[in-house]
């Protein structure tokens, strides 16, 4: 489990062309941690919550995150525009209901459907064990539930939701458990990509994580595999079947201890399917409880599960178990081989606690560990080949039976990771839901091999992020024609293209017109800016020659410019005035005066250097 | 006579009516001409608004227009096209341009110019682009014309630039299509000229000419639209499909387009980079940020390694085929495919498959027991750690475990291809492959199970491994365990444990599926020849033989029994020394498997024991050829026979059949051509001992009743001409035509017969008008053979053709007795290989005692395993046949899906048919057989497969049928009335 670390994602982005910035908020457990999820995200101005989880370690106030860092005392709501879940797990929504009811939230909540189905469940489960057997008080209520759920609006994979006018929030498939979602949070032109838990290589239920090129701003991943890559699923699953049907050929009894969801229901399809294909009789009997109720979800939820559960589904759902059926407490002394899933996964209590003393004396029996113990509980005991247990009232167990372990974890290891960054191709990344040590080798892999920022925010730590962009302006009509009558090849979407115009900053808007409208909107008189520049130039003609002897040099030269000679003795090349005049003095040495406009700068300031440099002398004066 | 000679007159004289009746379609087609296109003509100049002249268009596309009047439409379609205002009109008019121009036999060049008019007014992007569309049609109905190539081409040039997507498309498919593929070297070996199709123009038209296509398209995989950019990578690879040698310049190019936002566009530039990588396998290319430089195949087969995780499962399965054509990559890449370097917390980690190869080498096998084996060893070096694979790292790992199941599929398939030409690749991709037998989806299974006996040549099974793959063994899918039976049969194992291993779970099996009991037979059989030398220590156990006690004599009927001995027995051939550890009973179970499954038990050579008689007549190797040698001698001293009539001829053929049906059996590779020879002498025979009939000789009243024998004769003489046309495979042309030969005699042998039973000419006219007919298009069909027949009946009989026509049918009953009695007997060249068409039903095996009882008038669904050889197109040919007690059968055809191909030449058919009746008062037996349906008329057309009438074969003239092959199987089943 992890703590929760909090990002803010504040947005920047004013009105003038600055570059924005995106903040991120590790607000708990979900920084170099894992434990409970909790980040705040502020993006262009508008501030998002992604997941809100709990901490199952601790029985106290550090339980839930610490909403005080957002507002000291009222509601959340005036501060937060959106709540997201990703998924149904406590430690990414156990501290909703405390959340919306207790602290005071009423803005929308986002979660798919799934989550929403099977969330209420697992809330109430939680409640029920904390208060009814703990006896807890000051903790939220059944009812509390329903109010926090009423409140939450369902999302669909790659729909777009218009949170408001300028919030939009789009939901991928992300794998992990059933209706795990990974969600692209966009305002404007930045976006953010927050993706939960998820796994990229697909399983027996699931399939795998999947996101378009949408390349955001800053990707959030998890990273609780960041320092393992793991050996092909193929192997594991190989591995458990042989040893179940091993010793269940051998006529023993078989215990798994899991947790109600998620990787039990991967378990149940593969052991189904084996049973199935292999034409086994040994009954498998799922110890009962929510089981039944998630179970239920499961068949429903065809959608978000595989490829090979969605297609065959309309001969069978593989939900429907044919072989696998509820548990009863008298099963457990009968005789001959059969397999047993029963909760909880750590063997602390409960009922997978009392099948396993039953069976712990007899050596052809099996415990198969699916998962992580906690120290401390009788299965990070067997774990560790404790062959003498010690139980209440003084007595002694002793272990026989074999002791299996075998991972099964739906996170994504370092390479589906950096899978996903290849897929997205975001510009920034930022890693929480890991420990930090191995955080920091994922870091210098990611900045390595992708040339991007990395950011690794501890609980509470702000991140904040600049980005680039975009800023759309209106353009006036009369610009866009005159830019368009003045020729030059049709625009090009992809190709940048320079035009002169007035920007215009008002009322939250940007608007870009020509000088002209700028001016008469402003009431301002428009002030002429010229620049005059005076050439020597040795010539020995009389002043109208040198001055057609020019005319015929420019002429030459700028090819493709409308060149005047005026009758009043100056040249025009475009609006640009030249005039010649001679000192009295010396009748060689004319003094050639130049005006132009600060409009036709550049023009001007090429003529002046190009007249600096004399007239050839091959030139005829007319 | 008189009215018979009016008929032939009326019959001549009605043929000579038909030939202006047959032109009269033709002038008919030039009269509708004027009046179809003027229709039209008045239809669009009715319509008032373009909905209605839609209308009318769309009713005219559905209508044929007649080769001679297609100019005079476009001509009118055109006309109106420069009237018309409304886009859809005018897109509709050129569509219908380009479908009219593709009419048969309809030049299109004659109304190329008006089309390219056309482009000079039209201003919507829509319909340019389908005129375009329409000159690609026209310009793939005349691809010599140089001159109409080039045109084309200019064209499309010149609206490249077009700013609609759908037009660009179009030009650089035109381009791709009919852009010049002829270098100038290879035609006059000048290469002055860049182009040659356009000698008029280069330069002056915008430089079409000086530019090549290739150049000109390789321009557009930047465009700003994917779509576009995806046609341009598409017309380059029609442009290499024609046989243009594409520069190798576009390399880098098709490699950023690896990287493409778009699904389409990556999939394109996938087949692109392999093209090149085909073209230019050897030149080098540099390393990006590094000096090193590799190969162009290395390159790109790292680049398209890459694909194999790309985002859009379209393209991973592009990629993933796409490596397995890649045989020329060097295999230090090819190996990194399967690489994928593991760790946990920064430590490295083995693999499985590394551990298990480690714990096989120590000789420690299993456990995985202990607790934290897996733990991570040594520490990582973080620098060294490459997680996004650069190159072809770990391709096929990530391929193997994908999402989808196509992508899963390819991969497998590509693996297959690279391991055949690699054998260490091979070796290396040996667990993963096995890993796939553990797949969700049942087809990536099989396919991986086919894959592995593929390479399995060039492999051994390490005893874990065989571990695993014996495990799928307990599948409940047939398929699945028979292509594991089959894999078997080729995989070599390293130990004798692996030996007992195989055999022990074989055994679990056959008892726990008892109908796989042949190919469990069979897979032991293989395992037993491969391996001698690891069976033999195990032969007492599997015996169970003890140095001092006599143990019980096991079960004969036991299969789990039989397979034992199978593998013993096999494995016994080329290993003497084991003969000594049988026991007595073995001997005698060793006579008794032989004689009883002789094709699974091998002839040993046994000490002290006469072996028998059948045994010792064809051993060794040269038993093939001495057999071959008296088939042949056989067929010779036939062929001594000049005429059918001569004394001792019946019994030389009654000794010969005999002879070879013998060796048939006693030579399986031979049964084929001795089978075919003995039906084809038996044929005679019949004829010989027809003609020998006292009833020849008797007067035409008295034979009525005494023709049982020769009528009989004749039929069958029919039936097995059918047999050996249709039953036989590998029948060339001239073994074909005696077939014939002996159906024409036995067709004149029965005309004879009707002659002298029946009274009246009447009935006889038609039938001799048909066999006349026959024996036409016998000349037909076999000119070529005719010389070879010349002695023969046919011969004879058309040396007097210009009579027979004439006669009337009493004359040619004659003729034809005359011929019959005198003609020669044809001798039967044997092609090289001949195989005889065979069917076995294994399932049902017809021993069940139990009824299937369900209730009358409702169906139910029996179970048919079938194996067929040598049979062509089953899935035509091959029916099933149920016949009731009570004389009424069906005639089911199975699915195609239910044939599935084991092997060359063979096929399995695996269905239900379902049987209904109604109710019977107690169970009876039904009979379940496969049938071969022939028609003559798919002959003709594979005799003819060259001539263009190919399609106009007459259907009247075929004769269909269908022939019983394989022994039919009885059913008990029980339809019980319904309880009410």
């Amino acid at each position: 489990m992890a703590r929760v670390p909090k990002v803010l994602l504040r947005g920047l982005l004013g009105l003038a062309v600055t570059p924005g910035a995106v903040t991120l908020d590790v607000l708990e457990g979900a920084g170099q941690d894992v434990g409970r999820s909790c980040i705040l995200v502020s993006i262009g101005g508008k501030n998002i919550m992604l997941d809100c989880g709990m901490h199952m370690g601790f029985n106290d106030d550090r339980r839930f995150p610490d909403f005080s860092y957002i507002t000291q005392q009222g509601r959340l709501t005036e501060f937060l525009d959106c709540v997201i879940i990703s998924h149904f797990h406590l430690d990414h929504c156990g501290a909703l209901p405390y959340m919306s009811e207790m602290v005071g939230y009423d803005g929308p909540i986002y979660m798919t459907h799934p989550t929403k189905a099977i969330c209420p469940i697992l809330l109430e489960d939680f409640r029920k064990i904390t208060v009814d057997k703990k006896g807890e008080t000051n903790f939220f209520t059944s009812q509390m539930i329903k109010d926090c759920m009423k409140k939450v609006v369902p999302l669909n994979l790659h729909q777009t939701v218009q949170v408001d006018d300028e919030l939009e929030i789009k939901a991928y498939y992300a794998g992990h458990v059933l209706g795990a979602a990974m969600v692209q949070i966009k305002v404007g032109s930045e976006s953010v990509v927050y993706t939960g838990d998820y796994n990229m290589t697909p399983d027996r239920h699931l399939g795998a994580a999947w996101i378009d090129k949408c390349r955001p701003d800053i990707l959030i991943s998890e990273s609780t595999y960041a320092t393992t890559i793991r050996d092909s699923k193929r192997c594991r699953e190989r591995d458990f079947l042989k040893k179940v049907h091993e010793t269940v050929e051998r006529g023993g009894k078989v215990l798994i201890p899991v947790f109600a969801l998620g990787r039990a229901q991967e378990l149940c399809i593969l052991l189904e399917t084996f049973w199935e294909r292999m034409n086994m009789k040994a009954p498998i009997y799922f110890s009962t409880g929510l089981t039944e109720k998630a179970n239920h979800y499961y068949k429903l939820f065809i959608t978000w599960t595989n490829q090979k559960i969605r297609k065959t589904f309309v001969q069978r759902n593989m939900f429907e178990f044919k072989h696998i059926k509820a548990f009863d407490r008298s099963y457990a002394d009968n005789p001959g081989p059969m397999v047993v899933f029963a909760t909880p996964g750590m063997l602390h209590a409960g009922q997978s606690l009392q099948i396993f003393k039953k069976w712990a004396g007899n050596e052809k029996n099996m415990i198969i560990m699916p998962g992580y113990c906690v120290q401390g509980t009788i299965g990070h005991k067997i774990l560790n080949g404790q062959k003498k247990l010690e139980m209440e009232n003084r007595q002694t167990l002793e272990v026989k039976l074999q002791v299996e372990y075998m991972s099964f974890s739906a996170h994504a290891d370092a390479k589906g990771i950096m899978q996903l960054i290849r897929m997205a191709e975001p510009r920034n990344m930022l890693l929480v839901h890991g420990e930090a040590k191995k955080m920091e080798f994922l870091k210098d892999k990611i900045e390595q091999e992708f040339t991007i920022n990395c950011f690794m925010p501890a609980n509470g730590e702000t991140t904040t992020v600049i980005t680039n962009p975009s800023v759309p302006v209106d353009i006036s009509l009369n610009l866009l024609k005159r830019e368009m009558a003045l020729g030059g090849p049709l625009p090009d979407p992809k190709k940048p293209r320079t035009m002169h115009g007035t920007l215009i900053m008002k009322d939250n808007s940007l608007r870009l017109v020509t000088p002209e409208q700028a001016l008469k909107e402003l009431g301002l008189n428009e002030h002429q800016l010229r620049f005059t520049c005076r050439v020597q130039l040795q010539d020995p003609h009389s002043d109208p020659d040198t001055l057609s002897r020019i005319y015929t040099h420019l002429k030459s030269v700028l090819k493709g410019y409308t060149i005047q000679h005026l009758p009043d003795g100056t040249v025009m090349v475009e609006s640009i005035v030249i005039k010649v005049s001679s000192s009295a003095e010396e009748p060689n040495t004319k003094v050639l005066l130049l005006s132009w406009s600060y409009q036709d700068e550049d023009l001007g300031s090429f003529l002046s250097t190009l007249l600096k440099k004399g007239l050839p002398s091959g030139l005829s004066s007319m | 006579m008189a009215a018979h000679l009016k008929k032939r007159v009326y019959e001549e004289f009605s043929k000579v009516v038909q030939l202006p009746q047959e032109e009269a379609p033709a002038k008919k087609l030039r009269l509708t001409k004027p009046s179809k296109s003027a229709a039209l003509h008045i239809d669009l100049c009715k319509a008032s608004n373009p909905t209605d002249a839609l209308q009318y268009l769309l009713h005219f596309a559905r209508s044929s227009v007649e080769a001679e009047s297609v100019e005079g439409v476009v001509r009118i379609l055109l006309e109106h096209y420069y009237k018309e205002q409304d886009n859809s009109v005018r897109l509709k008019i050129a569509s219908l341009i380009g479908l009219l121009s593709k009419t048969q036999n309809f030049n299109p060049e004659s109304i190329l110019d008006d089309t390219l008019n056309t482009f000079n007014t039209e201003k919507s992007h829509q319909v340019l682009a389908q005129l375009l569309d329409t000159l690609l049609v026209i310009g793939t109905q005349l691809p010599e014309s140089l001159i109409v190539r080039h045109r084309l081409i200019e064209v499309a040039y010149k609206h490249l630039s077009d700013t609609y997507f759908g037009v660009r498309n179009k030009c650089l498919q035109l381009l791709g299509c009919l852009g010049n593929v002829d270098t100038p070297l290879n035609k006059d070996g000048q290469g002055l000229v860049p182009a040659v199709i356009g000698g008029s123009a280069p330069g002056v038209s915008g430089g079409v000419c000086v530019r090549d296509a290739q150049s000109l398209i390789s321009d557009y995989f930047a465009d700003q639209d994917p779509r576009v950019r995806t046609a341009a990578i598409k017309a380059m690879l029609q442009l290499h499909e024609r046989g243009l040698k594409i520069q190798q310049t576009i390399y880098d190019q098709a490699c950023q387009l690896l990287c493409d936002d778009y699904e389409q566009v990556r999939s394109a530039a996938v087949q692109m980079v392999w093209v090149l990588s085909q073209l230019y396998p050897e030149s080098i290319v540099p390393i990006p940020s590094s000096n090193e430089q590799v190969r162009l195949v290395d390159d790109s087969f790292g680049k398209i390694s890459h694909m194999v995780s790309d985002g859009s499962w379209v393209v991973r399965v592009q990629a993933a085929k796409t490596l397995g054509n890649m045989l020329q990559v060097s295999p230090h890449f090819l190996e990194q495919t399967l690489d994928k370097k593991l760790m946990s917390d920064l430590r490295r980690k083995r693999t499985a498959h590394e551990r298990a190869k480690e714990l096989y080498a120590s000789g420690e096998f299993s456990s995985g027991r202990k607790w934290a084996d897996d733990a991570p060893k040594e520490k990582v070096d973080t620098s060294a750690v490459n997680l996004i694979a650069s190159g072809a790292c770990g391709a096929f790992v990530h391929g193997l475990e994908d999402e989808m199941y196509e992508v899963r599929i390819a991969a497998v398939d590509a693996l297959s291809a690279l391991a055949q030409s690699s054998a260490s690749f091979a070796e290396k991709c040996l667990d993963f492959l096995v890993d796939m037998f553990n797949d969700e989806i049942e087809e990536v299974r099989l396919q991986s199970i086919h894959v592995l006996r593929q390479i399995s040549t060039n492999i051994t099974l390490r005893e874990d491994q065989l571990d695993t793959v014996l495990a799928v063994l307990e599948d409940s899918s047939r398929d699945i365990r028979e292509a594991l039976h089959e894999l078997l049969c080729f995989t070599n194992v390293s130990t004798k444990e692996c030996i007992q291993l195989a055999l022990l779970e074989l055994l679990k099996n056959l008892t726990k599926y008892p109908t796989d009991r042949n190919s469990v037979w069979k897979c032991l059989k293989f395992l037993g020849c491969r391996h001698p030398t690891l069976v033999l220590p195990l032969v007492p156990e599997l015996l169970s033989t003890h140095p001092y006690f006599h143990t019980p004599e096991p079960d004969m009927d036991d299969p789990a029994y039989i397979a034992v001995l199978v593998l013993v027995f096999n494995a016994a051939q080329s290993c003497p020394t084991m003969t000594a550890l049988f026991s007595d009973h073995t001997f005698r179970h060793y006579t008794y498997l032989r004689d009883s499954l002789s094709h699974l038990v091998p002839p040993l050579r046994l000490p002290g024991r006469t072996q028998a008689p059948g045994v010792s007549g064809i051993e060794g190797s040269g038993s093939v050829e001495s057999a071959q040698l008296f088939l042949q001698q056989s067929l010779s001293r036939i062929s001594t026979i000049h005429n059918l009539q001569d004394p001792g001829a019946q019994d030389l053929l009654n000794f010969t059949i005999r002879d070879l049906q013998r060796l048939g059996e006693l030579q399986t590779e031979l049964a084929g051509a001795a089978d075919f020879s003995a039906t084809y002498l038996r044929c005679q025979l019949l004829l010989t001992k027809a003609l020998q009939e006292k009833l020849w000789t008797m007067a035409v009243p008295l034979c009525l009743k005494h023709n049982a024998m020769a009528t009989a004769a004749a039929k069958q003489m029919l039936e097995e001409t059918y047999k050996l046309e249709f039953l036989y495979s590998g029948l060339e042309n001239r073994q074909v035509a005696t077939i014939h030969h002996v159906r024409l005699q036995a067709k004149a042998l029965q005309l004879v017969l009707t002659a002298r039973t029946r009274r009246g000419v009447e009935p006889l006219i038609s039938v001799c008008e048909k066999f006349l007919q026959e024996v036409e298009s016998f000349q037909r069909l076999f000119v070529v053979e005719l010389p070879h027949l010349q002695e023969s009946f046919v011969g004879k009989l058309l040396d007097l053709s210009p009579k027979l026509s004439a006669c009337k049918p009493g004359e040619l009953v004659k003729i034809l007795q005359t011929t019959l009695r005198q003609s020669g007997f044809l001798n039967l060249q044997l092609p090289k290989q001949v195989q005889r068409a065979s069917a076995t039903i294994i399932e049902p095996t017809g021993e069940s005692d139990n009824p299937l009882r369900f209730t009358s008038g409702l169906v139910v669904a029996l179970d048919i395993d079938a194996t067929l050889e040598h049979v062509q197109d089953p899935h035509n040919t091959v029916k099933v046949q149920v016949l009731y007690p009570d004389g009424q059968y069906h005639v089911i055809q199975p699915k195609p899906g239910d044939f599935r191909s084991p092997g060359p030449h063979r096929h399995r058919l695996i269905t239900q048919v379902y049987l209904s009746h109604s109710a019977w008062t107690e169970a009876c037996q039904i009979e379940v057989r496969l049938l071969l349906a022939y028609s003559s008329s798919r002959l003709c057309k594979a005799v003819w497969s060259d001539s263009s009438t190919e399609g106009l074969q007459p259907a009247e003239g075929a004769t269909e049928g269908t022939i019983p092959f394989g022994k039919p199987v009885k059913v008990f089943i029980m339809p019980k009335p319904a309880r009410r």
